[in-house]
C-alpha cells in the first residue's frame, strides 16, 4: 500500500526503527478517520444521490403541483412519441457529436500549432482560451447579436464579400449548427489547453530520434503526436461529449429552442416541461439523459483507457 | 534553421490575424457597443461610437431599477466565496483519506466521484427536496447545490496532490503526538496551498459564471445572480442594447481579472488529467 507513495517520493533509506513502527501503528485507531468522508458525504447524498434515485420513481408518475399519479411509463411513451420531444432527443445526440468532434480536430491542431517555434505564442494561447472563462450567458447574448440576420456583423460581412449569409438563428435548418459553432468558439481552448499539455509531456527523445531518421513533420505528427497525445484525446472526448450531451444554457440563451422545436435538446425540454408543470414528464427527462450520458460515455471511457494501456 | 524560423514568424502572423478575427472582434464589439447611445447601439454595427457614453451607460445600468445589477454581485459574490470555501474544506478531507486509507469505501467513494462528474443533477426532485427542507429559492439552497454538484471535481485533484506528498510526514507528525484532526489542518492543510488555489479559482470562475442552477434554484427578478440578471434584462426584450452590453462587459470582468492573476493555475486545474488520463 506505500509502495505507491514511496515511489512519488524520493527515494529515502529505510530507517532501521520503521517497520517496528508501522506494525505498532496499524494496531492503533488509523490516523486517517473515514468520518472525513462525512460533511462531504452529507451534501452530496442529500443533494445528488437522493434526488437522483427519486428520479427513477418520479419519472414514471403524472406529477404536478397539485397531485402525483403513477402511471408507469407512459411518461418515457410520451417522450418518444411527441414529435417535439422526440426531436430535442436526437438534437443532442446531433450537437454532441459535433461539437465534440470539432473541439477534437481544431483542439488538436491548434495544440500541434501552439507547440511548434511561432511568433507570439503565449498570446494566441491566452486570446484561444479566455472565451472558456466567460460567462455562457455572455457568449450567447453577444453571438445572437453578431449572427443577427440583417444587421448581424457575421452577414454584413458576408455581405461586404458578396455571400448572403443565412439566417443563422432564425433558420430551423441553420439554428442549432449555429449555436454548436458559438459551443466550439467558445470551448475549444480548453481543448487546446489539454492538447499543449499532452504534447508538450512527450519526452524529447522521441523527436529526437526522429529528427535523426529524418522524419517530416507530418511523420512527427502522425507516428509520435497522435497515439502519445493519447490521453489528451481521451480527456477532450470524455469532457466534451458529457458537456456536450447535457449543454442547457448556452442554447437557452441563444435560442430557447427555437425556431419551433428545431434547437431544442433534452435538457432544455427538460427545463420547458418543468416551467410547464409537467414534473413527472421533465423528470424523465432527466433519467433519459442520465441513461443516455452513462450509455455512451461509460463504455467509451472503458474503451478508450484499455486501448491506451495496450499501447 | 532560418527558413522554418522565418516560416514560425510567418504562420505566427497569420494566425495572430486569424485569432483577433475570430476571437477579439466579439470583446471589442461588447466594449464597443457598451459605450453607445441607445439609438447608435440598436443599430448593431461594428463602429467606433461617434460619441462615447461608456460612463453614462455604467451609471445607468448600476441605477437600473434600484441598483439591482449590485444587489446582485453582492449575492454572486457571496455565493462564490461560501460555496468554493465548503467545497475546497470538504474536497480536501475526502481527498486526503482516500488517497492515504485503503478500506472497503474506497472503491464506493471512487464511484460515486465519478458518478458525480457524469451524471445530470435530476432537477425537480432536487428542488422538491429544497423546498421540504424551505431552502428552495434561497442563497443558503444554492451554495448547498453548487458545493454537492462540485465536490467531485475537487475531489480528484486532491486526491491526486496527496499522493504527492511523503507518508513520513505524517509519521512524523503522529510520533510528535498530533491527534489525526491535528495532522490534517496543521501539517497536511497547509501543504496543500497550491492545489487549493487551483481549486479555488477553476470553481470560483464555474460558480460565478453559472446560470442552469440559479435559474433552476435561485429563479426570480429580485434576489438573482448577475448571470440570472442578465438573463432577465435580455428575455425583456428591451431596445436598449448598449446597457444590455454594458451589463454583458460587467459580468465578463471577474473572470478576466481571475485569469490575469491566476492563469498558471487556471490552466494547471482545467488540463489536469491530460497527462495521466
Amino acid at each position: 500500500m506505500s509502495v505507491a507513495t514511496q515511489a512519488l517520493s524520493e527515494p529515502t533509506k529505510p530507517k532501521p526503527g520503521s517497520p517496528q513502527r508501522r506494525g505498532g501503528r496499524r494496531a492503533m485507531k488509523s490516523p486517517y478517520p473515514t468520518w472525513f468522508y462525512l460533511p462531504a458525504g452529507l451534501f452530496y447524498i442529500l443533494l445528488f444521490i437522493i434526488p437522483t434515485g427519486a428520479s427513477f420513481y418520479f419519472a414514471l408518475t403524472r406529477w404536478t403541483l397539485f397531485d402525483i399519479e403513477f402511471i408507469g411509463l407512459d411518461n418515457f411513451a410520451q417522450f418518444f412519441r411527441e414529435p417535439a420531444l422526440l426531436q430535442g432527443f436526437t438534437n443532442t445526440f446531433i450537437y454532441a457529436f459535433l461539437t465534440s468532434g470539432l473541439k477534437v480536430v481544431i483542439g488538436l491542431l491548434l495544440g500541434v500549432f501552439l507547440t511548434s517555434q511561432i511568433l507570439a505564442r503565449g498570446y494566441l494561447r491566452s486570446v484561444i482560451f479566455f472565451p472558456v472563462l466567460v460567462s455562457t450567458i455572455g457568449v450567447g447574448v453577444t453571438f445572437e447579436v453578431l449572427l443577427d440576420p440583417f444587421d448581424g456583423l457575421v452577414n454584413q460581412s458576408l455581405a461586404a464579400l458578396g455571400i448572403t449569409g443565412p439566417g443563422w438563428l432564425t433558420d430551423p435548418a441553420w439554428a442549432l449548427f449555429s449555436v454548436a459553432m458559438v459551443d466550439v468558439w467558445k470551448g475549444v481552448g480548453l481543448a487546446t489547453l489539454i492538447y499543449i499539455a499532452g504534447i508538450v509531456a512527450i519526452p524529447a527523445d522521441y523527436f529526437e530520434a526522429a529528427r535523426v531518421d529524418g522524419a517530416s513533420s507530418w511523420n512527427n505528427f502522425w507516428h509520435i503526436i497522435l497515439p502519445l497525445a493519447r490521453p489528451a484525446t481521451v480527456t477532450v472526448v470524455i469532457l466534451s461529449l458529457i458537456g456536450g450531451l447535457r449543454s442547457f444554457d448556452l442554447i437557452w440563451a441563444m435560442t430557447r429552442g427555437g425556431p419551433g422545436f428545431t434547437s431544442d435538446v433534452i435538457a432544455s425540454v427538460i427545463y420547458k416541461q418543468y416551467q410547464a408543470g409537467f414534473y413527472g414528464l421533465s423528470t424523465a427527462g432527466n433519467v433519459v439523459l442520465f441513461l443516455v450520458i452513462a450509455a455512451i460515455v461509460v463504455p467509451l471511457s472503458f474503451w478508450l483507457n484499455r486501448k491506451g494501456t495496450e499501447a | 534553421m532560418n527558413a522554418a524560423r522565418s516560416r514560425g514568424t510567418w504562420l505566427g502572423l497569420i494566425a495572430i490575424v486569424v485569432t483577433t478575427v475570430v476571437f477579439l472582434v466579439p470583446f471589442a464589439f461588447i466594449v464597443l457597443t457598451a459605450s453607445k447611445s441607445q439609438q447608435e447601439a440598436s443599430l448593431l454595427q461594428f463602429t467606433l461610437p461617434t460619441q462615447w457614453q461608456f460612463f453614462e451607460n455604467l451609471a445607468a445600468v448600476v441605477e437600473t431599477r434600484d441598483g439591482i445589477i449590485l444587489r446582485a454581485f453582492l449575492n454572486s459574490t457571496i455565493l462564490t466565496v461560501a460555496s468554493v470555501a465548503i467545497m475546497v474544506v470538504l474536497a480536501a478531507m475526502v481527498g486526503y483519506v482516500l488517497q492515504r486509507r485503503q478500506s472497503r469505501w474506497n472503491p464506493v467513494v471512487n464511484l460515486l466521484v465519478l458518478a458525480g462528474l457524469i451524471i445530470p443533477p435530476a432537477v425537480v426532485p432536487t428542488i422538491f427536496l429544497l423546498q421540504s427542507l424551505g431552502l428552495f429559492k434561497t442563497m443558503p439552497g444554492l451554495i448547498a447545490v453548487h458545493v454537492a454538484f462540485g465536490l467531485s471535481f475537487c475531489i480528484l485533484l486532491f486526491r491526486a496532490f496527496v499522493a504527492g506528498i511523503p507518508r513520513e510526514l505524517d509519521e512524523a507528525a503522529l510520533l510528535d503526538g498530533a491527534s489525526p484532526l491535528r495532522l490534517f489542518f496543521s501539517v497536511i492543510f497547509p501543504l496543500l496551498r497550491s492545489v487549493i488555489v487551483t481549486v479555488i479559482v477553476v470553481q470560483a470562475v464555474t460558480v460565478f459564471n453559472d446560470f442552469t442552477y440559479a435559474l433552476y434554484f435561485l429563479p426570480g427578478e429580485e434576489n438573482a445572480t448577475v448571470q440570472l440578471t442578465l438573463y432577465n434584462f435580455q428575455s425583456q426584450g428591451l431596445n436598449q442594447w448598449n446597457l444590455l452590453f454594458m451589463d454583458v462587459l460587467l459580468i465578463t470582468v471577474p473572470p478576466l481579472i481571475m485569469y490575469i492573476f491566476f492563469n498558471r493555475q487556471i490552466v494547471a486545474g482545467m488540463t489536469s488529467g491530460a497527462v495521466k488520463g
